[in-house]
């Protein structure tokens, strides 16, 4: 572990790890920059020009993608920087479709956030020309919805495609005004490499990429997703007794917070009026509710009347490592034989 | 043995007006006459004079002819050639003093330019390196080779030689800093992606002394130490790359690229990389993404390329007109260089010259002249006697200079100063007839278009501002437009991440700097002085001089014009689209249908607009 570097931030000395970026090492010690494109679990790239900070000794420059220096004295606010900002920011909002009441993201929007602490000069926007803004809606995703014309161009889906998923089936497309996040050829998401695993959505920070038919819980339950055997942590939102969210927990061991299509947005099936809840025997042609034991001591009845090659195993992959290992193990030591499989070979 | 060389150039410019067919009708002629063994044809590289192309000099009597079409060639070798009479009407008029010149050192034009760095435009067979190394080629290279890595880069330095592509960042600083970063491979990369419009001397360094160039690249890899350089020029500069082909293909051959260089340990080979048409792939991080092979937009600096750039190795990335200077300081030492110019700026520099000129084309010029000699000596002055009104200095993201500052001297800090920039060179001179308003409003469409679209105030701001201007230009500019105009200028210019928005403003800037009345008469009185913007214009017929001859009217493409025969026509503003067919139809003697713009009271009552919407369009 090498030696924190100690910088001065707004007046206040503060201590970070060499090669942390100005950005991050304030907001880890409680001052806030504001910033737009800068995200934790990914790498920065200085493109919204919001985190720009004075530096004693240099020309203005943006916090996230400058790393701390010894002695560094850092000023993040002046009257110069505010104008600078607030120009920025009213530009921005003047190409955001600005209907909060109506966004899935109002009081969570990254955008209102910057606005209400930088400020808007109602003046000024007035002054300005406004834009059209007529994007279609890409609802061709049946788990998520993208509204470009509440994009602002941050670049945190099309890295987080990148670096997170290792997908890359987004990027920026077209230049200056005409610019957009698009998939190759433009076409709509669903005909895209895109693999629904929602990454993207749960890091947008404004309206522009939202789950469909989003609900916020009442709570929230830390646990492990139901799917598959890799155990992902997560949190599951419900509303009473019905699950109606989940986002991933960052710092999990099987998945820092990552999850796959079916973790993100495949939950629904717990509340299905078909999910079968209970054990079905078929008697005399007919499925009929049966108790645990009943179906238990008959597929042990079952299981005795057969032995070696008349027999086979599939395991599932919901299951975790210990539940297949025994599956494995009855197979070949009670049933002897080696006819065993799983669903997962995918 | 040639009793005489003819040089027919090769550029662009004289190709598109008919170069080669020029070349096709003079071996034709020779043949037919037969002096095919005693004259020798040399396409050359480009003279600068391209307006009065094809350029066709014959020596040793130094007789330039231009504008020469195949059909002169029978008359010039018959007249000229075979009899010695001058072909008086192909040679230079003045069109100041009227006189006829033959030699082009009379020709103003060529009397006050240095070239250095065109040294050899138009001088060699671009596609003969033997022509290049006659004239003190690859010499500097040798000296460099014999050289210590660190000298070459203190010769450089002593020079005080500054990047020609924009900036003027000095070149010795930024080649030792590459020299002292750490890698086990190194770059050197050659920006040819010459975007500003108007501007081609970069092109006509290419086609017309590619070798300088590739020598001058080589000088950069062993003062850095890299052994492989790139050379990202514009695919819509066809002929410069296929002259650099043969260049790198002869220099090849001649042991002058590959390993061993001229017996030295040291080896170089040069990479083509064909630039797909963006404007913002000339700032250099740009430029290295889009040799990757990635999305060509700008990213953060520090790190500097020169620590780690293409590939994340360091690199150096230098112009075209940079490079073409440096085998010239070597070879003629760097003291030799540094008495040309001004303190602070050493050598020349070549602009193109373009505008309401009498002559236009590539001039260079020692650092330090002033923009009335450029404008004034060598442009040959104003078009039809006209005012001198401004000089856009640097392209779409440099500033404008107004008459009060004709005496400034051309140089990096000058330039600066007077809040345009020395840029790749572009001058584009204007005179009364131009709208400065308008004139910003279309550099600002130009920097809009291709901003690459990342960071939020160039994508956002440039095409705001564009709105503003393109509003004031067709009579929707509101009172507190000019001040808004100032403050996006200013957030761009210091928000924006690289060179493009940060300079992007400049020309609205100097514009209100300079012409602040011009955009007050627009936004508050409607009108526009210079009689350009559109919507601003009234056509008016005066009775007093009307003859009723009715040819306006029959030219009228909507009719708007009323008026029996003999007696004077009125035009409905209603109607008028303002297409000005009336004023050229109106016979010279007349000079009925006027131009006006003494502002329009329909346009003037929108300041009671909310300005919401775009209801005047």
């Amino acid at each position: 572990m090498s030696e924190l570097i100690t910088l001065t931030v707004d007046g206040v000395e503060i201590k970070a790890a060499p090669g942390t970026s100005i950005l991050r090492a304030a907001l880890a010690n409680g001052i806030y920059i504001p910033h737009l494109c800068d995200h934790p679990d990914l790498t920065s790239v200085g493109i919204c020009r919001v985190c720009l900070v004075e530096i004693e000794g240099r020309r203005p420059t943006v916090s996230c993608m400058t790393p701390v220096e010894e002695g560094m004295v850092v000023t993040t606010a002046s009257e110069d920087l505010d104008q600078t900002r607030k120009v920025n920011l009213e530009l921005l909002v003047l190409n955001h479709d600005y209907n909060c009441q109506s966004c899935d993201k109002n009081s969570k929007c990254q955008l209102q956030e910057l606005t209400r602490y930088i400020g808007l000069d109602e003046e000024r926007i007035k002054a300005m020309r406004k834009p059209m803004l007529d994007s279609p809606i890409d609802d061709s995703n049946p788990y998520y919805i993208r509204d470009m014309d509440k994009c602002v161009l941050c670049g945190i889906c099309v890295r987080t495609c990148d670096e997170i998923q290792g997908d890359g089936c987004i990027d920026f497309a077209y230049r200056g005004i005409k610019t957009k996040i698009a998939v190759l050829g433009d076409k709509p998401i669903i005909d895209s490499t895109c693999v629904t695993c929602g990454e993207c959505v749960a890091r947008c920070p404004v309206g522009a990429l939202v789950p469909r038919n989003a609900v916020e819980p009442t709570y929230e339950v830390e646990t492990i997703c139901p799917f598959c055997g890799c155990g992902c942590g997560m949190v599951v939102g419900a509303r009473g007794n019905k699950i109606v969210s989940s986002r991933a927990v960052s710092g999990s061991p099987a998945n820092n917070g990552s999850l796959c299509v079916k973790g993100r947005f495949g939950l629904s099936f717990v509340n299905h009026p078909d999910r079968l809840t209970k054990p079905l025997i078929r008697k005399e042609g007919e499925l009929v509710e049966a108790s645990w034991e009943e179906a238990i001591s008959l597929i042990a009845d079952k299981f005795g009347q057969y032995k070696g090659d008349q027999y086979a195993t599939i395991a599932s992959a919901k299951c975790t490592v210990e539940d297949n290992y025994v599956m494995q193990k009855f197979t070949r030591a009670v049933m002897e034989t080696n006819n065993i499989d799983h669903c997962a070979r995918l | 043995m040639y009793e005489r060389h003819i040089l027919i150039c090769a550029g662009t410019g004289c190709i598109s007006s008919g170069a080669l067919e020029v070349k096709e009708a003079l071996i034709e002629e020779l043949d037919k006459h037969g002096l095919k063994d005693k004259v020798r044809i040399i396409m050359s590289g480009c003279h600068g004079f391209c307006e009065k192309g094809p350029i066709f000099i014959v020596y040793p009597e130094d007789v330039f002819y231009c504008g020469v079409q195949a059909e002169d060639v029978p008359e010039i070798v018959e007249e000229y050639l075979i009899k010695g009479n001058m072909v008086e009407r192909l040679l230079y008029h003045d069109p100041v003093s009227g006189e006829t010149h033959v030699s082009h050192d009379q020709i103003m034009f060529y009397h006050k330019q240095l070239r250095q760095a065109l040294r050899n435009c138009g001088v060699i067979d671009p596609e003969n390196i033997d022509e290049y190394i006659i004239r003190g080629g690859y010499i500097g290279l040798k000296k460099a080779l014999q050289m210590e890595p660190m000298e070459v880069v203190n010769e450089v330095k002593t020079s005080g030689l500054r990047g020609r592509g924009g900036a003027g960042f000095p070149t010795g600083m930024k080649w030792q800093f590459a020299n002292s970063s750490k890698g086990d491979k190194k770059y050197v990369v050659c920006n040819a992606d010459e975007g500003d419009p108007g501007a081609f001397m970069d092109r006509s360094l290419l086609e017309g002394d590619p070798h300088a160039i590739l020598e001058g690249m080589m000088i950069s890899g062993r003062a850095i130490g890299a052994d492989e350089g790139y050379i990202y020029v514009r695919s819509e500069y066809p002929l410069a790359i296929k002259r650099l082909r043969t260049a790198i293909r002869q220099a090849e051959e001649y042991g002058m690229l590959g390993e061993n260089i001229l017996g030295f340990d040291f080896n170089f080979k040069i990479k083509i990389k064909e630039g797909a048409g963006a404007f913002v792939c000339g700032e250099e991080t740009a430029l290295l993404a889009s040799i990757e092979g990635q999305r060509g937009v700008p990213r953060h600096r520090p790190p500097f390329p020169a620590v780690e750039g293409l590939w994340s190795k360091p690199t150096c990335i230098n112009n075209v007109e940079t490079l073409a200077n440096v085998p010239l300081i070597l070879r003629r030492g760097a003291e030799k260089f540094a008495t040309i110019g001004t303190e602070g700026s050493k050598g020349t520099k070549v602009f193109a010259l373009t505008g309401k000129v009498n002559n236009t084309g590539l001039v260079e010029v020692p650092m330090g002249v002033t923009i009335r000699e450029v404008v004034f000596d060598i442009g040959g002055g104003i078009r039809y006697g006209k005012k001198f009104k401004a000089a856009q200095i640097g392209g779409p993201s440099g500033g404008c200079i107004p008459d009060e500052h004709l005496d400034l001297p051309i140089d990096f800090d000058s330039l600066t100063a007077a809040g345009a920039m020395m840029g790749s060179g572009g001058l584009v001179v204007v005179d009364e007839d131009t709208c400065m308003v308008d004139m910003a409003r279309y550099f600002l469409n130009f920097t809009r278009k291709e901003s690459c679209g990342q960071c939020i105030p160039c994508r956002l701001g440039t095409t705001q501002m564009y709105e503003i201007l393109e509003d004031i230009t067709e009579g929707r500019g509101k009172p507190e437009d000019i001040k808004l105009l100032e403050e996006l200028a200013w957030a761009i210019k210091k928000g924006s991440m690289c060179g493009l928005g940060q300079t992007a403003p400049n020309p609205v800037l100097t514009t209100l700097r300079y012409f602040r009345d011009e955009y007050e008469a627009h936004v508050y009185e409607k009108r526009c002085p210079a009689l350009v913007c559109k919507a601003l214009l009234q056509y008016r017929i005066d009775p007093e001089k009307c003859i009723g001859c009715r040819r306006c009217a029959k030219e009228c493409p909507v009719d708007a014009i009323s008026g029996e025969k003999k007696e004077p026509h009125v035009i409905d503003q209603e109607k008028c689209i303002k297409c000005g067919a009336c004023f050229e139809a109106c016979p010279k003697k007349v000079q009925a249908v006027e131009v006006l713009s003494e502002g329009l009271p329909e346009l003037k009552e929108t300041e009671a607009c909310e300005g919401d919407c775009k209801c005047q369009s």
